[in-house]
């Protein structure tokens, strides 16, 4: 199976093809110049393994949540990139690929959301090696972090959301998060195993129907909601 | 040969096809009108989100009507700016990745020569040299367009763009967004001369524009507007005021430059006032007035996919990452080299 993952929902840029057992990979820290690194990435991953973008069996998308522009970036290119050739596509969460290098089998991923919040998850690796949520994907307040779901465990903190906000979210899990890394990027490597598990699964999607995972959807207010803001200050 | 044109630089997001056989082959949009109504302006941040949602179903569509498939393609083009980035940026990353998997090459387009040239697409387009008028929610510009690439800017807005002084006129009378086009339509059953307002900056001099001063003008006047009648009175002012200056500053440029055919393009393009004055002013002089069809004053694809295909001898290779600015300027734009 030859596999295309890109990644560009935070500081990092990342790209990874897989053909068969060989992966080729790139990646940087691109604070926010994906879209020049991004496909130049691509283009080099592609040359050196010989490959073109019809010879792929699906692109797998980093959806986020992390920087709602940068996420865009790598979607709507690897949209571009799939329509073409009618390629599947699967969406991985930056919260799922951050957990892909742990050592530990239970880990929490944070990244910083901005406006004092996170986004946040917890994985625990299965039988065959793949991470399952469990706790899913949310937006909360570093001090409003759910409890620990097998509180018993020993779990590893990983993420941009340890370096903004390392002690509301330690007090919140207590002993069971003894080890924390702020410096973790999430990596487009790490979205080649559940891409590919969810190929195989025939859980590929469509260009048109992949949707991004923003988390954060209120991003404006309406007149009415302004106007409601104003009143209780004018009167 | 046929090139695909993105368009994503505010809200609408369009898709056009265009080729050396056919011209346009076809072309579609989607306007986020409604999405941006409820919060009074676009929120750039839904706008982009709204691109991403629609941008893979209009390719789709809009190949479907060209009657071609992807392998057809020989080129895509995208706006690069200026306009609001973070869309900017989904057109361009979309067109990167088409061309990447296409093995073709990408062409970014400066949205305002695609205004510029939207005439172009007319049945009996005109004829190099001539002076540009672009009027819209984002930009007030008179421009000499001496051939394809070649333009001198003569005169633009110091403040509010046209089509932004009619918005935000619309709202100081109560009138929904986007209030322009629902102005003009309340101005037409006003009387004229019952109020006056300032023609500005005609008073001296040069072809530069101001319009935040009249609708300061307009303000002042809101307390007096107690009835429907005067409100269309007062939408009336306004819109003679705004068409006039706009007349004469054309026929200004027109003298100064000494080119005998003026362009009308943007938004504000479609308003029939403005068509009027123009149209008789341009008739009593002998010079000719070209517009582009009304779907093509505002924003489309159509007009970038007409610049892409002028520009393919530019484009290059996705590889070498997406080029995209809020904000260029026309006289930054090179000469359009012969193609092939």
């Amino acid at each position: 199976m030859k596999l295309l993952a890109i990644d560009t929902a935070t500081e990092a840029c990342s790209v990874a093809l897989q053909v068969g057992d060989a992966v080729i990979a790139r990646f940087a820290v691109a604070g926010r110049a994906h879209t020049q690194m991004l496909p130049k990435q691509v283009a080099e991953v592609l040359a050196e393994a010989g490959v073109t973008v019809r010879d792929l069996d699906g692109v797998v998308c980093g959806i986020g949540p992390g920087s709602f522009a940068g996420l865009r970036i790598g979607l709507s290119y690897a949209k571009g990139l799939a329509m073409v050739g009618g390629l599947p596509m699967v969406g991985v969460s930056s919260l799922q690929m951050l957990a892909g290098p742990s050592t530990l089998d239970r880990v929490l991923t944070v990244i910083d959301a901005r406006l004092s919040a996170v986004y946040a998850a917890a994985w625990k690796r299965d039988d065959v090696g793949q991470w399952q949520a469990i706790m899913t994907p949310t937006l909360c307040a570093p001090d409003a972090l759910p409890a620990a779901p097998d509180p018993a465990q020993t779990w590893l903190g990983l993420g941009s959301g340890f370096a903004a906000y390392a002690a509301p979210l330690a007090a919140a899990w207590g002993a069971a998060l003894p080890v924390i890394d702020g410096t973790a990027l999430p990596s487009a490597v790490h979205a080649l195993p559940p891409g590919r598990d969810a190929l195989l699964r025939g859980a590929g999607l469509d260009a048109a129907q992949l949707q991004p995972l923003y988390l954060r959807n209120k991003v404006a207010l309406t007149q009415v909601e302004q106007q409601a803001l104003r009143a209780p200050r004018q009167g | 040969m046929s090139i695909l044109a993105i368009e994503s630089s505010c809200d609408e997001t369009a898709v056009a096809v265009y080729d050396d056989i056919a011209g346009l082959r076809a072309h579609r949009l989607h306007t986020q009108v409604a999405l941006h109504a409820e919060y009074g302006g676009v929120v750039p941040e839904l706008a982009s989100r709204d691109h991403l949602t629609r941008v893979v179903p209009l390719v789709r569509d809009t190949l479907a009507d060209a009657g071609l498939d992807f392998a057809d393609l020989s080129g895509v083009a995208y706006t690069a700016g200026p306009g609001l980035i973070g869309a900017l940026m989904v057109g361009g990353a979309t067109a990167a990745g088409l061309a990447q998997a296409l093995g073709c090459g990408i062409v970014p387009v400066h949205h305002m020569e695609g205004h510029l040239l939207a005439p172009m697409l007319e049945p009996d387009p005109p004829a190099f040299p001539f002076v540009a008028l672009l009027v819209s929610g984002g930009h007030t510009l008179l421009v000499g367009v001496e051939g394809l690439g070649r333009y001198t800017v003569l005169g633009q807005s110091l403040d509010d763009a046209v089509g932004e002084a009619f918005d935000k006129t619309a709202k100081l009378l109560g009138l929904p967004y986007p209030g322009g086009p629902a102005l003009a339509r309340l101005a037409a059953q006003g009387r004229d001369g019952v109020f006056r307002f300032p023609r500005p900056m005609t008073d001296r001099p040069g072809l530069d524009f101001s319009f935040s001063g009249l609708k300061t003008a307009v303000a002042t006047r809101i307390p007096e507007v107690l009835c429907d009648t005067a409100r269309a009175d007062l939408a009336r002012g306004f819109e003679e005021a705004v068409t006039d200056t706009l007349r004469i500053k054309c026929a200004r440029a027109i003298e100064a430059t000494g080119y005998r055919t003026l362009v009308v393009a943007g938004g504000v393009g479609a308003n029939l006032r403005l068509r009027e004055k123009l149209g008789a002013w341009a008739m009593q002089q002998g010079v000719r007035l070209a517009f582009p069809r009304q779907a093509f004053c505002t924003d489309n694809a159509a007009m970038i996919a007409y610049v892409g295909w002028q520009r393919r001898g530019e484009a290059r290779s996705p590889a070498a990452g997406i080029f995209a600015t809020p904000r260029w300027s026309l006289a930054d734009l090179a000469p359009v080299a012969a193609c092939a």
